[in-house]
């Protein structure tokens, strides 16, 4: 494992004094989610995680909005805000635009995200801001008690819509790719392999990086990511995304994602002799998002069938942060440092004498 | 105005005085006691730059001053109509003055809707300067004129001084090789010329910002000289212009200083800046642009080299926000907007009560509701700022009372926010944002110390003796919470909106912890210290007048020409309205009749009578303008008499 706190901006995050373990990244606060959440073990990965950063725990901050998942900051041992509906990424900009020296994660759900909060998370990831953000979609409205989110597929039955939802879903990995994101990655609570090999990742990126993670609530839409969980459906669902490698999956890696000659899109085919050569091989640092874009309309909405998981785009873009800083240090080297004497009395004055 | 001061010798403010004829020279000079000048005209007539430089020139001739620019908001309203009618008010005097004027003693009109939108507010005699290139038969009709005003006779009245202004300046720049229509444009500096001759402005200071100002275009620098310089001559030579004016400088006004002149939302973004060095924070600025407040974005904008951060949000909520986070890590964190960004912002400034954490909101006040009047000003989110929020969340209030005052609004504000870990509504408006007046430069000496110190360590101790931080846990004095960053070891913590147990600060439900931090935190604002409000009254009057905000120079003006006529009237004016001075019940108390007048419906009559059972008596004025002083005496002088 490499040193990741080594990254080009978390350089600036001082490092822990001493060897971390997951216990130091746990609170005194009774965890209160519903038993039997994704949550926990989300929860469990990033504490887990969390120690391999190296990064001093009181310059990392947890940053959430309202809603289940927005309870995580309370378990994480660093500083932390429970901030207000959807406000979370413009409340961490100002946060992290004004301390370099911090690691901020934001932590927010599906409806906190891309309902109520939508306008923050995209002018966040344009700006490209140096936060991680976990949004963890669970396709439903948990805190509130059920009723239909921004990802729920249309015609869902819920309680505000007995007679199924008109809403055409968001696919928020589309969404991040649309706003400019530099870096877009999707996994699965279950998975926690995958899981921390993601955040790992996520960490490593400097800029925003929007990690979807579908996570399941057992109480409003328990089952929701079964297609994507159970051993004999997830062979032929799922397609894990590897940088630099042909995109294969299914029993004998027998299926494969091929580009359309005529339409451009990608299309998911049986893996012959003949078309093995014509495989999309993964490019996740390809300047253009449209590959990127493709794979994240191949899942079907309702299935999930042909759902990537990974890490679909991470490309180098400035950081707003950095460059906020950078501004200051030109301002001070052509103008000098401010002189607020000669800035209050300006260029036109007059002097009354006794 | 000079607020530094009060006037010793309460001169006349409506009538001009002390009129002399000077001796010598080819022309009459005239001395003068004040002036009020409107240059008036289309949108892109470039009325607000006239008024700017003529303001700038009598500034640094010394004379006290007030000004009151009056736009629409539409960029390019549709030429020559009234809605497009933009104009710039200034009074300059050789004594302390407080108003912008009520009724101009010059009109400059650029075309027929200048004059026409602004007729009505001059008295007889008074000079107009009209240019007449504009009164063509079609600008006339547009604007209703059935016939020629400056032929009909219906200007006899006035001294009316028809000027081809246009064609001057296209005759004078004929040497520039510019277009017609670019030539055209400078006429603005011809009357600024012709202006400056009649009041002996100094020139060299506009000549300079001209050059400067188009510093990429020489020759256009050079064309709008030649245009200011031709407009001067043509004072200077004309025989309609038989006469020039002098208005000394206001010496006695003013206390021993440099000065400058200064508009609202400059000092206040000057405050800013001040306030963060004072408190050895960095300055942050969340912000979304809107009317009337985008200068201080602005402006803060330019001084990176303060190491001042500004971020253009999306949208208002994110303004706040982004600021909001910027406290949490220990900026001095500001956001700037007026009252419908309020409105969205609302949510968040509940957040900062709950999180209690230090955080500026700036309202620049305008008409309302809704969209309401953008360029115009009002005093109507009083009680907004007051109560504007979901639960009992209570926010001092600071507002300013002229457009120098900003800059001590700004450091006062910032002192309550960081003592008392809170957010602080400082109410600006309008008028005070783009009116401008001379400003005594304080040295940095003279500021305020705004020192803060961070939690370092932990400030508890536990049963079992062990050492703990308690992000609740407060100053017994203050009720102030500790301020602990992120970046300092062993004080991580959570804070949120949800409910905090007292002292922990860990989530509580419980019915009576909730009780008592409601409570706490409204005992936390009532217990700010604020100095007493002061009284003016010499004679022992029976009636106050109690303002607060922009109402300042106005109702000052008012008074005085009420006790220049033998009235008794007392006056106070509030610049904390949350809490209010402790003082302020008893002082109340002390009067029969108590008048508050205010830009608003009774905003503060309505806080005054409910928090101390006054009879106050509301005056209001909901026009999007200032009072006049004349009508605001008027209405003081029936009170008294009631």
């Amino acid at each position: 494992m490499t040193d990741i706190a080594g990254n080009t901006l978390l350089h600036l995050v001082p490092k822990a004094t001493a060897q971390q373990t997951m216990k130091d990244f746990k609170t005194d606060q009774e965890v209160r989610w519903c038993p039997g959440c994704g949550d926990y073990a989300i929860l469990a990965a990033v504490q887990s995680f969390m120690p391999e950063l190296r990064l001093a725990r009181e310059n990392t901050v947890f940053v959430s909005g309202i809603g289940c998942s927005s309870r995580f900051p309370y378990y994480m041992n660093t500083y932390g805000m429970h901030s207000i509906h959807g406000r979370a990424p413009a409340i961490a900009t100002g946060l992290a635009a004004s301390r370099p020296d911090l690691s901020v994660w934001v932590v927010t759900g599906d409806g906190d995200a891309l309902s109520i909060g939508g306008n923050h998370l995209i002018h966040a990831l344009r700006r490209n801001v140096n936060l991680k953000i976990l949004l963890f979609n669970n396709r439903i409205y948990g805190l509130t008690k059920g009723q239909y989110s921004p990802t729920s597929e249309t015609g869902k039955v819920t309680k505000s819509t007995p007679m199924g939802s008109l809403d055409a879903p968001f696919n928020p990995v589309s969404l991040a790719i649309g706003a400019e994101a530099s870096f877009v990655a999707r996994t699965i609570d279950s998975d926690r392999k995958h899981l921390t090999e993601t955040l790992r990742a996520a960490a490593a990126h400097p800029g925003t990086a929007l990690i979807e993670i579908y996570q399941n609530c057992n109480i409003f839409n328990d089952g929701a990511f079964d297609a994507l969980k159970d051993r004999r459906q997830a062979d032929e669902a799922l397609i894990r995304l590897e940088h630099g490698r042909p995109i294969r999956f299914g029993t004998d890696d027998g299926r494969g994602v091929v580009r359309d000659r005529h339409t451009g899109d990608l299309q998911v085919v049986d893996v012959t002799a003949e078309n093995a050569a014509d495989l999309v091989v993964h490019d996740a640092h390809h300047a253009s998002p449209t590959t990127a874009f493709a794979l994240s309309r191949l899942a079907d909405p309702d299935t999930l069938h042909h759902t990537p998981i990974g890490v679909f785009r991470s490309v180098q873009r400035p950081v707003y942060d950095a460059q906020m800083s950078d501004q200051l240090d030109t301002a001070v080297q052509q103008h000098g440092k401010g002189d607020l004497a000669a800035l209050l009395a300006g260029a036109d004055t007059w002097t009354v004498v006794g | 105005m000079t607020s530094q001061v009060s006037s010793p010798t309460e001169q006349a403010d409506e009538a001009v005085v002390g009129e002399q004829r000077k001796p010598g020279g080819a022309k009459d000079v005239r001395r003068l006691d004040r002036v009020i000048i409107r240059f008036a005209g289309d949108s892109g007539d470039g009325m607000q730059l006239t008024g700017d430089r003529f303001t700038s020139e009598t500034a640094s001739f010394g004379n006290d001053l007030s000004t009151l620019p009056n736009f629409p908001a539409e960029i390019r309203a549709p030429a020559g109509t009234l809605p497009g009618v933009s104009s710039f008010q200034l009074h300059f005097a050789d004594h302390d003055i407080l108003t912008p004027g009520d009724a101009p003693n010059v009109l400059v009109a650029m075309n027929p809707a200048a004059l026409r939108a602004n007729i009505g507010d001059l008295p007889r005699g008074a000079e107009i300067i009209v240019n007449t290139d504009e009164f063509t038969k079609r600008a006339l009709q547009k604007v209703g004129y059935d016939a020629d005003p400056l032929q009909d006779g219906s200007l006899a009245g006035y001294s009316l001084h028809p000027v081809p202004l246009t064609t001057l300046t296209v005759e004078a720049l004929k040497e520039f090789g510019l277009s017609r229509k670019e030539a055209e444009r400078s006429k603005n500096m011809f009357a600024l010329g012709l202006l400056s001759w009649m009041y002996h402005r100094p020139t060299e200071g506009t000549e300079r910002f001209l050059r400067s100002k188009f510093a990429k275009k020489p020759a256009i620098a050079e064309a709008n000289v030649a245009a200011f310089r031709a407009g001067w001559n043509f004072g200077e030579t004309t025989e309609d212009f038989a006469v020039s004016y002098e208005v000394a400088p206001a010496a006695a006004a003013f206390p021993v200083g440099t000065y400058r002149n200064i508009s609202g939302n400059l000092a206040l973004a000057y405050g800013l800046i001040a306030a963060s060095r004072q408190a050895g924070l960095p300055l942050f600025l969340g912000s979304y642009p809107i009317t009337p407040a985008s200068d201080i974005l602005h402006e803060l904008s330019r001084h990176k080299n303060f190491r001042v951060r500004t971020f253009q949000a999306e949208d208002e909520i994110a303004g706040i926000g982004a600021a909001l986070g910027a406290a949490f890590g220990g900026s001095l964190a500001v956001t700037t907007t007026s009252g419908p960004g309020v409105a969205l912002k609302s949510e968040t400034v509940g957040l900062a009560v709950s999180l209690e954490l230090p955080l500026l909101i700036v309202d620049i006040q305008r008409g309302g509701p809704s969209t309401g009047l953008p360029t115009k000003t009002e005093q109507a989110d009083l009680l907004q700022a007051m109560y504007g929020r979901n639960g009992e969340a209570p926010v001092p209030i600071v507002a300013p009372k002229t457009p120098a005052d900003c800059f001590d609004a700004a450091l006062e504000a910032a002192r309550i926010a960081l003592t008392y870990r809170t957010p602080v509504f400082l109410l600006s408006d309008g008028y005070l944002a783009n009116g401008s007046e001379p400003w005594r430069i304080p040295e940095p000496a003279e500021l305020p110390d705004l020192t803060v110190s961070f939690a370092a360590g932990p400030n508890h101790t536990l049963a079992d003796g062990s050492e703990v931080f308690w992000p609740y846990k407060r100053d017994p004095e203050t009720l102030a919470r500790p301020w602990a960053i992120p970046g300092t070891p062993g004080l991580e913590h959570r804070i949120g909106g949800i409910e905090k147990q007292d002292g922990t600060g860990n989530i509580s439900y419980d019915p009576d912890n909730h009780d008592f931090m409601v409570r706490t935190r409204q005992a936390k604002i009532d217990g700010i210290t604020v100095p007493d409000v002061e009284v003016d009254d010499p004679d022992g009057a029976r009636t106050l007048v109690l303002g607060w905000g922009s109402t300042y120079g106005p109702i000052t003006a008012a008074v005085r020409r009420l006790r220049r006529a033998g009235e008794r009237v007392a006056q106070a004016h509030l610049r904390h309205l949350n809490p209010f001075p402790a003082n302020l019940g008893d002082v109340l108390k002390g009067y029969e009749r108590v008048v508050v007048p205010e830009m608003n419906l009774g905003q503060l009559a309505t806080l005054i009578r409910a928090r101390y059972l006054v009879d106050a008596r509301p005056h209001n004025q909901v026009n999007g303008m200032p009072f006049k002083a004349e009508q605001l005496a008027a209405a003081l002088k029936e009170a008294i008499d009631d």
